[in-house]
Order: C-alpha cells, then structure tokens, then sequence
C-alpha cells in the first residue's frame, strides 16, 4: 500500500471519527462512512492541506470514495 | 460573562455609526479587532485609540477582489477568525418604479452580496476549527418592507434568508449565524432625517426615543459571545418595539 494511501486512511479515520478498519478503498464517505455533504467538502479541504495541492471543485464531485481520493492525490499530489 | 479575549473579530463599516461602536464594543470585551471601512483616516484614527489588539484593513466592498482578499488579509494578520461582523450597508432610496438599474444592483452588491463571500470564507475558516460567529446587521425593514427602499429591504431581507441557510449548514460545527435588525437608530444614516420624519418615526416608537450605536453593539456582544452558543439562524430586533416579530 502506497504511503499516500495510508496518509489518505488516516485522514479519513480522524475526521469522520470512524474506525481505521472500516476506511477500505472501496468504501463510500457517504453510505459506508456516515459522512454528510459538508464533511465531504471538509476531507477535501483536509487532503489539500495535507497534500499540498488544489482539488477543484468539479474533481472534487468526483471523489466519492476512499479509493476515488487515493488515485486523484496519487496522480495530482505536490 | 461575555468575555471575548483571546478572540479576533473583523467588522466592515467600522468607520459608521453603528460599525464604530460595535468595534469597539467587542474591542472593550477582549477580542482582536480588524477595522474595516473604504475611509482610511477615520479607520486608522478609531484604531489610534482603541490601541492595542487593533488592525486596520480598508476595503472597498463594491470590488469582488478586494472583498475577496478581506479575510485572508485578516487571518494573516491576527490568525484564524472567530467573528464575522458584516455590518457595512448603504442606502439609495427611491421609489419602486423609479428604481434605477445601478441602484439596485450597487445595494446588492454591497450589502449582500460581499456578506455572502466574507461569510463564505469566514464560515470555510471556522468550520474547520469548529467555532465561529457570523453576524449579519440586517434592518427591520428586511423583515417588514418600508416604501423607497425597495432595494436595501430586498438586500436585508436576502441576508435573513441568507444567514439561516448557512446557519443549518454550519451548526453542527459549532458556529452560529444570526442577524440583527435595528430599528431606527440615531447614526450619519438617520442624521439625514428631517425633524418631521423624526417625529413621524417616534410615534411608531412605543420605546419613544431613537435607538443608540451602542444598543446595536450590546446585541452584537451577547451574539458574538460563547454564551450564546445555542443561538442560531436568529434575527435579534433591537428597534424600541417598533416592529414586535
Ligand atoms: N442607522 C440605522 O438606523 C440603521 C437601521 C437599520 C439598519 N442599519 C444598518 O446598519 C449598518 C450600519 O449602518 P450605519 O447607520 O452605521 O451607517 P453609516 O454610518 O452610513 O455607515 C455605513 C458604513 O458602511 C461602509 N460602506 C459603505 N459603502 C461601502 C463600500 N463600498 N465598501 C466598504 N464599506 C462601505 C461605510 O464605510 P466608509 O464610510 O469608510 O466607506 C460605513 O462604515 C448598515 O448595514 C445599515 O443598513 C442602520
């Protein structure tokens, strides 16, 4: 697993406050991860800062899922 | 009670009636204050003696960049906000089908269209941080329309509905959104009043005086404060029991 995936996992745990388990690739921040729409705008916010980099907002719409973020910030990450 | 040391507050139109006195209100509470007005002078003289825990950041409110740099310029200057005043208005009265296209459009501009992106960025900051208060001075004629100023009560009335959109969004994060509507208050704006339209206005004063600055900054303390924690999407009226809504 890369070390943006990790980062990415652990993020995700933090700040939806779920079990680091449950933050799979696959999983949902909205139907698995109990997320609401603000705090999808809120990881995004998080990844950016973290990564150093700018998710606009059309790339944003299409991160949906754990695995969505891993791939964007592996391709687009400072 | 009311303590707001340790906090930061930027206020637009801290070179008027109501702003001056709300600055320092929150001033005298504890809080950081960022002075924001177009007039430099009168800006840096307030904040000349008001002295410490003060910055000055002039900003034209009509300009989308200048509006849009307002609050990072704060944060870079005192940190992370915690209080939003968006209290700069203006007026261009004129009968309904009179109103002309540019008065409309600047009223809007300024009095609610730059309180949608300082709150926009302000509400991003203090999301994050879970805390925050955003405050709106809104007018009671927002809430009851007043003839000649279909403009202004359309932009007041825009910030009410405004403020409680965020304010659902937003609660759950530990920052709150409220408006203050004041009634007839005794500032530059009401000083052009001629003792007629004065007069005409207390009769519908049941308190039977005009409103000071400093009952606006009193409410404006209390909402800014962490006693007021569990208030949100409200529209506090401070008009002398003119309009009881
Ligand atoms: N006074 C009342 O009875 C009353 C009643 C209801 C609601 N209100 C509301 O209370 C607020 C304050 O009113 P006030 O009585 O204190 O009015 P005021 O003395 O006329 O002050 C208006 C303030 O708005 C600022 N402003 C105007 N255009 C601006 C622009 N383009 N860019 C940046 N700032 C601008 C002015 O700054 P500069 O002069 O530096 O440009 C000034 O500080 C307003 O929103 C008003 O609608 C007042």
């Amino acid at each position: 697993m890369s070390d943006i995936a990790d980062r990415v996992k652990k993020i995700v745990a933090e700040h939806l406050g779920v079990e680091a388990d449950k933050v799979t690739e696959n999983a949902s921040f909205i139907d698995d991860l109990g997320a609401d729409s603000l705090d999808t705008v809120e990881l995004v916010m998080a990844f950016e800062e973290a990564f150093n980099c700018e998710i606009p907002d059309d790339a944003a719409e299409t991160i949906l899922t754990v695995g969505d973020a891993i791939k964007f910030l592996e391709k687009n990450a400072a | 009670m009311f303590d707001l040391s340790g906090k930061t507050a930027l206020v637009t139109g801290a070179t008027g009636g109501l702003g001056n006195a709300i600055a320092r209100a929150l001033h005298r509470q504890g809080a950081t204050v960022a002075l924001s007005g177009t007039r430099r002078e009168v800006l840096d003289a307030l904040a000349a003696e008001l002295g410490e825990r003060t910055v000055v950041l002039p900003c034209n409110l009509a300009s989308s960049e200048e509006v849009e740099a307002l609050v990072p310029s704060a944060e870079e200057a005192f940190g992370p906000l915690d209080i939003l005043v968006n209290n700069a208005g203006i007026t261009r009265d004129g009968l309904f089908i009179r109103l002309k296209d540019e008065d409309w459009d600047t009223v809007i501009a300024v009095n609610l269209t730059s309180a949608f992106r300082l709150s926009r960025a302000a509400a991003k900051s203090m999301m994050r941080r879970r805390t925050g208060r955003i405050i709106g001075i809104t007018s009671v004629v927002g809430v009851t329309g007043n003839a000649g100023q279909g403009n202004y009560a359309a932009a007041k009335a825009g910030m009410i509905g405004m403020s409680k959109a965020l304010a659902k969004e937003v609660a759950a994060r530990g920052v709150t959104v409220n408006c203050i509507a004041p009634g007839f208050i005794a500032t530059p704006m009401t000083d052009v009043l001629n003792d007629k339209q004065k007069d005409a206005i207390l009769g519908a004063v049941p308190a039977n005086r005009l409103g000071t600055p400093e009952d606006i900054a009193a409410a404006t303390v209390y909402l800014a404060s962490d006693e007021a924690a569990y208030v949100t999407g409200q529209t506090l009226h401070v008009n002398g029991g003119m309009a009881m809504i």
